[in-house]
C-alpha cells in the first residue's frame, strides 16, 4: 500500500490516533502525535490487527532507517510499552488485537535517567 | 615547582573546605538554637507548677509537705510511664499539617515515623524523594549511592550545594537531611548497590525506591524487591519527560498472583543498549526530574500509611497497576495506564522464577550483561582520523600533508553535535549537520518516497563542494566516526578521491589538549 493509492473509500479506512513518546518520536519526523487512515483489512483479507499496524507503521510512516529501534525479531523491540487506549497491549491481546476505528495506539519507550 | 594547576586545585581545595565550615557552623548554630529553645521550653513547664511550687516551699508544714512530695512524685511517675501523648511535643508541631488530613492523622504519622525506607540513587529522583521522606518524619532512610556530588548535578539534585562538590552524594544528602529533620535517622551506603550485597542492604527497610538511572539496576532493584518481599517505587526521567510506576505491591510472595507484578513483568527483555540515553547524553530540566521525584515520596507515603488491615490476603484487591507517564511540556502533562498483572511466567515473581537468593548472593546473576552495554565506537581506520594535535596544526600552521599553509577554504569541518549544543559553542569555521539527520539519512533514497526530495540538502551541499577534504567532529568522538563512514555510503568521498577522516576525541579532547578555554558542558 503506498501513498500513491487511489484514494480509499471510508468504510475500507480505519481513522486512529498513533502517538510515540519516550524520544520514539524521534524515529517518526518528531512528531508525537500521527492521524492516520489505515486499510480495514490485509491483502489476504483478515481484519488489520496490530502486528499489521506496527508493519504499516514501519513501511509508511517510519522514514528513519534505523528500523532496529523500533522493530526487533519481528515485533516491537524491548523497552517500548505498547498501550490501546491506554492500556497495556498484554491485556487486549497484544498484536492480534484487531484495531478499531477511533482507538488510539500509544508507543512508549522507557526512560532510564534518573 | 608547583604547576599553575596544582595551586589551582589546592586554592579549590581551600574554598570548598572554608564553605563546608560555613556549612557546618549553620548547622552547629541550628542546633545550639534548638537545644536553647527546648530548655526554654523546659523552664516553662517547671514555672507552670509555680503556685504549688510556692505553697508546698512556704504554706505548709515541713513534715507534712515532705509526705505530699513524696506522694505527688509518686504519682508523676506512675502517670508518666505509659506515655500520654504518643509523639513528641515538637512532633505535633512539626506535622501539625499533615497530621490533620484525614488520610494521615495520629496512626498515619505513627506508621511513617516506625516505617523504614531505602532510597537507591541519590540524584534528580532521590534527593527531591528523600527531602520529602525525611520532612514527612519517616523514621528511618537508607541512602545509597557510590557517586560524588559533580557540579553538573546541581541544577537538579537539590540535597547538594556547591561547596559539597567533591564529597559523596550520600554524606552531602546527610547534611542536609540531618538539618531538615534531626528526629530521622539517616543510614548512609557509600556504593552502588551490587547483586551479592543487595539483600543484605535491602532486607531492614519497609521499602525501596528505585532512583537509579540504569536498566541493570533496575533489574536488580526489583529482583531484590520480589525476594524479600518489599513494596517498590520506580521512576524515571529524561529530556522533558518522565515515567513512574509502584512495583510489587502488595508484595505478595512469588508464585501468588495476586502481588503487584514486578520490573521483569512489564520488561521481561532489556532494551538494546543503543537505544538507553543517559543525562549526561540526552539532559534532563531539573523540575522535569524533581517533578518525578516528589511524585515517588507522595507514593511512598500513601503505600505506607495504609490500614495494615486492608493489606490481608482476603483484602487484597489492589487498585490496578498504573504507569504514570509526565511531559512536562505536553498538554496534559499527565497520562495514566493500565499496566498488566503479574507476569505467569515471570523470571522473578512466578511460581516457576528461576531468580532466587542464593544466585544473587553468589554473584553469578550478572546484571549488566544481561543489559549489554555499548562498547566504544572503532568504526575507522587510522588514516581516516587525525589527532587533536594535528588538526589544530592543519588549522593554525602548516598542513603537515601538504605542506601548504592554512587557508579558510583548505577543508570542510562537520560538527555533528545536535543543532543546540552547536549553538552553545563551536569552532570557527565550522559547519552544523545534526547526527540526528544524518543516521536518518536512508542510503536509498529511491526507496523511500517517489515525489519527495531525492537527497537531503546537507548530502547535496557537500556534493557542491567536491575537492575539499571533510573533517568530521562531534562531542566525544563516537558519532564523527559512524558519520564518516556514512558520508563514504552516500558517495561523498568520490571514489576515494576526497579525504573524509574524523577528529579523534572529539571536542572533549580538543578542550583537554588544545583549547582549555573551549568551554566543557
Amino acid at each position: 500500500m503506498s501513498d500513491q493509492a487511489p484514494k480509499m473509500k471510508d468504510e475500507d479506512t480505519l481513522s486512529i490516533t498513533v502517538e510515540f513518546t519516550g524520544g520514539l518520536e524521534m524515529l517518526f519526523s518528531n512528531e508525537r502525535k500521527h492521524s492516520l487512515s489505515i486499510p480495514i483489512r490485509n491483502e489476504d483479507g483478515t481484519r488489520t490487527n496490530m502486528a499489521a499496524l506496527v508493519d504499516y507503521l514501519c513501511q509508511n510512516l517510519m522514514k528513519d532507517p534505523r528500523k532496529d529501534l523500533f522493530i526487533l525479531d519481528g515485533t516491537v523491540r524491548p523497552g517500548i510499552l505498547v498501550l490501546i487506549n491506554d492500556a497495556d497491549w498484554e491485556l487486549e491481546g497484544e498484536d492480534k488485537y484487531e484495531i478499531e476505528s477511533g482507538d488510539n495506539i500509544l508507543f512508549v519507550s522507557t526512560l532510564h535517567g534518573g | 615547582m608547583a604547576s599553575i594547576s596544582v595551586i589551582e586545585t589546592i586554592r579549590k581545595q581551600i574554598a570548598s573546605c572554608e564553605s563546608q565550615l560555613r556549612d557546618l557552623r549553620q548547622q552547629l548554630a541550628e542546633a545550639e538554637h534548638q537545644h536553647q529553645q527546648r530548655e526554654q521550653e523546659r523552664m516553662r513547664q517547671d514555672s507552670s507548677i509555680d503556685p504549688l511550687t510556692h505553697d508546698m516551699s512556704y504554706g505548709i508544714h515541713d513534715d507534712f509537705r515532705s509526705e505530699v512530695f513524696a506522694a505527688l512524685s509518686h504519682t508523676e511517675e506512675d502517670y508518666s510511664a505509659p506515655k500520654r501523648w504518643p509523639l513528641d511535643m515538637s512532633e505535633y508541631k512539626r506535622y501539625g499539617r499533615q497530621l490533620i488530613l484525614s488520610g494521615i492523622g495520629l496512626q498515619g504519622q505513627l506508621r511513617l515515623k516506625n516505617a523504614s525506607v531505602l532510597v537507591i540513587g541519590v540524584g534528580g529522583l532521590g534527593c527531591p524523594a528523600a527531602a520529602y521522606l525525611v520532612g514527612a518524619g519517616v523514621g528511618t532512610i537508607g541512602l545509597v549511592d557510590g557517586d560524588i556530588v559533580e557540579e553538573s548535578n546541581l541544577h537538579r539534585q537539590i540535597l547538594h550545594s556547591t561547596s559539597r562538590v567533591g564529597m559523596s552524594k550520600v554524606d552531602s544528602a546527610r547534611v542536609f537531611l540531618s538539618s531538615l529533620n534531626p528526629n530521622v535517622a539517616v543510614v548512609p551506603h557509600i556504593s552502588r548497590l551490587a547483586p551479592e550485597s543487595a539483600i543484605s542492604v535491602v532486607e531492614s527497610y519497609d521499602m525501596v525506591l528505585d532512583c537509579t538511572d540504569t536498566p541493570a539496576s533496575r533489574y536488580l532493584i526489583s529482583d531484590t524487591c520480589v525476594l524479600l518481599g518489599k513494596p517498590l517505587i520506580s521512576a524515571s526521567a529524561l529530556k522533558l519527560e518522565g515515567q513512574l510506576m509502584t512495583l510489587n505491591n502488595p508484595p505478595l510472595p512469588p508464585g501468588d498472583s495476586r502481588g503487584g507484578p514486578c520490573y521483569r513483568c512489564i520488561f521481561p527483555k532489556p532494551p538494546p543498549p543503543e537505544s538507553v540515553l543517559s543525562c549526561g547524553d540526552g539532559g534532563i530540566l531539573g523540575p522535569v526530574v524533581g517533578v518525578m521525584g516528589v511524585l515517588q515520596a507522595l507514593e511512598a507515603i500513601k503505600v505506607l500509611t495504609k490500614d495494615p488491615g486492608t493489606l490481608a490476603p482476603e483484602h487484597v484487591n489492589p487498585e490496578p497497576p498504573t504507569l504514570l507517564i509526565f511531559n512536562g511540556y505536553g498538554n496534559p502533562m499527565f497520562r495514566s495506564i493500565r499496566l498488566r498483572t503479574r507476569k505467569p511466567r515471570c523470571a522473578a515473581c512466578s511460581s516457576q522464577a528461576s531468580i532466587t537468593s542464593e544466585a544473587l548472593n553468589s554473584g553469578s546473576l550478572d546484571y549488566v550483561q544481561f543489559c549489554g552495554s555499548v562498547s566504544p565506537v572503532d568504526a575507522l581506520s587510522a588514516n581516516e582520523r587525525i589527532s587533536v594535535d594535528n588538526y589544530a596544526k592543519l588549522r593554525s600552521h602548516i598542513n603537515p600533508f601538504t605542506g601548504m599553509e592554512p587557508s579558510k577554504d583548505s577543508h570542510i569541518l562537520v560538527d555533528v553535535r545536535e543543532k543546540v549544543q552547536f549553538g552553545l559553542c563551536s569552532l570557527e569555521g565550522s559547519v552544523n549537520i545534526p547526527f540526528s539527520k544524518v543516521v536518518s539519512t536512508s542510503l536509498n533514497m529511491s526507496n523511500v518516497q517517489t515525489s519527495g526530495p531525492q537527497e537531503p540538502g546537507w548530502v547535496s551541499e557537500l556534493k557542491g563542494i567536491p575537492d575539499r577534504p571533510i573533517f568530521v567532529v562531534c562531542r566525544l568522538g563516537n558519532d564523527s566516526q559512524i558519520t564518516v563512514k556514512k558520508m563514504k555510503e552516500l558517495g561523498l568521498d568520490q571514489g576515494g578521491q576526497r579525504w573524509i577522516g574524523d577528529i579523534k576525541g572529539g571536542l572533549k579532547a580538543w578542550r583537554e589538549k588544545v583549547e582549555p578555554d573551549f568551554p566543557d558542558y
